[in-house]
């Protein structure tokens, strides 16, 4: 049952926000893209701290387009939290309660109940300024759910930590926004965040959106350099004739499965294969390309090759040393047809 | 170090710390316990704190939401009001006292109206000096707390109006917590410069003993009487006091966020 429905224009000198949005109850939707992309925007619009400049906002049964943000009945996990530095931590949970007309007693009820589900039960009497990075983040989440919000906003909720805490966090998270029975949106540029805690992806570039899906889909069919760049592949548009593909510059790929029209290919950086001579046999696309730089990757080494076609490789350091990779080095790439993913550009 | 910038900016420092020596070394200190609880002394240091401190409270009260204005609501005519705000800070204080009386005297623009509907006279009486005092420390207040407003991050009253706080329960739970060393800081400056005030004073409050003589008018009107000692000894009690506020002033700006 979708519970968002939204369609945000926001519209800011030259910058266009024109995104659709729709998220069920229970549902995590992540919207990813790259910094300036509009994320952020799409963020406020929903709280209402950025006004619309057209579209509607509907809500279960509510229509909220033009309703002020405190009677909105969503909740925002700010990037750096914003936790209020004058209040302890409970006094920060208490807080929304407090505006929705608990009184004191009950509002702190609630604030310790929320502080003992994120497992900062001891910390209640702590100012911000005393909690850890990890801990702020408990707060804050505690905080915005702590007013049982029917749609919960997190903004880059883990960008502010360090790599260990962010596991554990990320780990945390994933198990809060399970048991939140309304939506959730969360708005992230890495990857995982989204992968890990997201049902569904919503990708947005230049304030609109270019994919959507489930983290299968998006990993296995990406539709923009952004995405495939995201999920590590190479991806080229073209013009399908069968099993061939005709990209930019002419260059025709063999795919093993038959498309017609235009259509995307798409193949992993390990199924390039390099060659110092030109290699012959088996069903494959060979090419001659030129190295243009090489940096490590995992235990592996990725190349990136400029020819008639693009494209990123990962090979073995003893494939490496092999080669003899310098930049500038005239190789030969070969990709099977088998390798390649081939699918249409609706 | 170049003696151009040197040499000048010794004698500035000079300059400033001179007269205060001067004062220093003229107290009568052999008769300065009987002087400083002589009536006078008491009365018009008892009337200065008094005023100064009411003037204080109204400046908060009517400086704080004017600043607030300033820093956060966009209106057409906004950077005209801020100049407005200014005028007093830039007037002869003297020139204010005849403003104050043509607007609020028993003949002036609304003090007749108050005089005849009210029965209320405020020249020459304590409440005047409170209101020449709050006419000139008022702007020193609005400016530190409108700066304060705008150093402070508007995202924080963001946060609250998510978790359902209304424009003035935001103010007052957040924006006036976060601004609150700014704001007594603002406070302090104020209360000082109506400690010091004497023109609008003297001129829109006369000079009465008891009722609108502050320590201020008291140095001047001793002085005038050819008493040099208890015009040094009053002096000192202000310059005392306003040491002590730029101490406590120089410790809220240090925390200040």
């Amino acid at each position: 049952m979708t519970l968002l429905d939204a369609h945000l224009v926001v519209e800011r000198g030259t910058f266009r926000l024109d995104i659709a949005l729709t998220v069920a109850a229970g549902e995590t939707v992540a919207l990813l893209g790259p910094n300036g992309a509009g994320k952020t925007t799409a963020l406020r619009a929903l709280a209402g701290l950025t006004p619309l400049s057209g579209g509607h906002l509907r809500l279960g049964d509510r229509e909220l387009t033009r309703t002020p943000p405190e009677q909105r009945p969503i909740g925002v996990v700010f990037q750096d939290y914003l936790l209020f530095p004058h209040l302890s931590a409970r006094d920060n949970v208490a807080f929304g309660p407090r505006r929705h007309g608990a009184d004191r007693r009950a509002a702190h009820a609630v604030a310790d109940r929320w502080l003992e589900r994120v497992g900062l039960a001891e910390h209640a009497r702590r100012k911000p300024r005393q909690l850890s990075g990890g801990q702020a983040q408990r707060v804050a989440l505690a905080r915005a759910l702590a007013v049982d919000p029917e749609l919960l906003l997190l903004d880059e909720p883990l960008a502010a930590l360090d790599a260990r805490t962010r596991l554990d966090t990320r780990a945390e998270l994933h198990r809060h926004l399970g048991a939140h029975p309304g939506a959730a949106l969360l708005v992230t540029h890495d990857p995982l965040d989204a992968l890990v805690l997201a049902d569904r992806l919503v990708i947005v570039e230049g304030g609109r959106v270019v994919q959507e899906g489930d983290a299968a889909t998006i990993t296995a069919r990406p539709r923009t350099d952004y995405v495939a760049q995201l999920v590590g592949l190479n991806l080229f548009r073209g013009r399908g004739t069968g099993t061939h593909v005709e990209v930019a510059g002419g260059f025709a790929l063999t795919t093993a499965e038959a498309v017609h029209g235009n259509a995307f290919v798409a193949f992993p950086p390990s199924a390039v294969a390099l060659f110092t001579r030109q290699p012959d046999g088996s069903p494959r696309n060979t090419w001659p390309a030129v190295l243009r730089d090489i940096q490590r990757h995992g235990d592996n080494l990725r190349v990136r090759l400029d020819g008639p076609i693009t494209v990123a490789a990962d090979i073995t350091p003893a494939a490496a040393a092999h080669l003899d990779l310098v930049p500038g080095r005239q190789l030969w790439a070969a990709v099977k047809a088998t390798e390649t993913r081939v699918y249409p550009d609706l | 170090m170049p003696l151009p910038l040197l040499l000048p900016a010794v004698l500035g420092l000079v300059f400033l710390i001179l007269p205060v020596i001067g004062l220093l070394a003229r107290v009568p200190w052999a008769t300065l316990p009987h002087r400083l609880t002589s009536p006078e002394v008491l009365d018009a240091l008892r009337l200065s704190v008094l005023t100064a401190t009411a003037a204080t409270v109204c400046c908060l009260v009517l400086g704080v939401p004017l600043a607030w204005l300033l820093a956060r609501v966009t209106f057409p005519g906004r950077r005209i009001v801020r100049a407005l705000i200014t005028v007093p800070l830039v007037l002869p204080p003297v020139v204010g006292g005849i403003a104050l009386l043509l607007a609020l005297g028993r003949r002036g623009l609304v003090g007749q109206w108050l005089d005849e509907t009210f029965g209320i006279a405020l020249p020459f009486t304590t409440a005047g000096v409170v209101v020449a005092e709050s006419f000139v420390a008022l702007p020193f207040l609005v400016i530190a707390v409108e700066g304060a407003l705008r150093g402070a991050d508007v995202r924080y009253e963001e946060a609250a109006a998510t978790l359902g706080a209304g424009r003035w329960t935001t103010f007052t739970h957040v924006t006036l917590p976060l601004v609150g060393p700014g704001i007594a800081a603002g406070a302090v400056l104020c209360w000082a410069r109506a400690l010091g005030e004497f023109g609008a004073t003297i001129t829109f409050a006369g000079n009465f003993p008891g009722v609108t003589q502050t320590m201020p008018l008291a140095v001047y009107q001793t002085m005038e009487s050819g008493d040099l000692d208890g015009a040094v000894v009053l002096s000192l009690i202000l310059l005392a006091v306003s040491v002590t506020v730029l101490a406590a002033l120089r410790d809220r700006w240090l925390t200040a966020p």
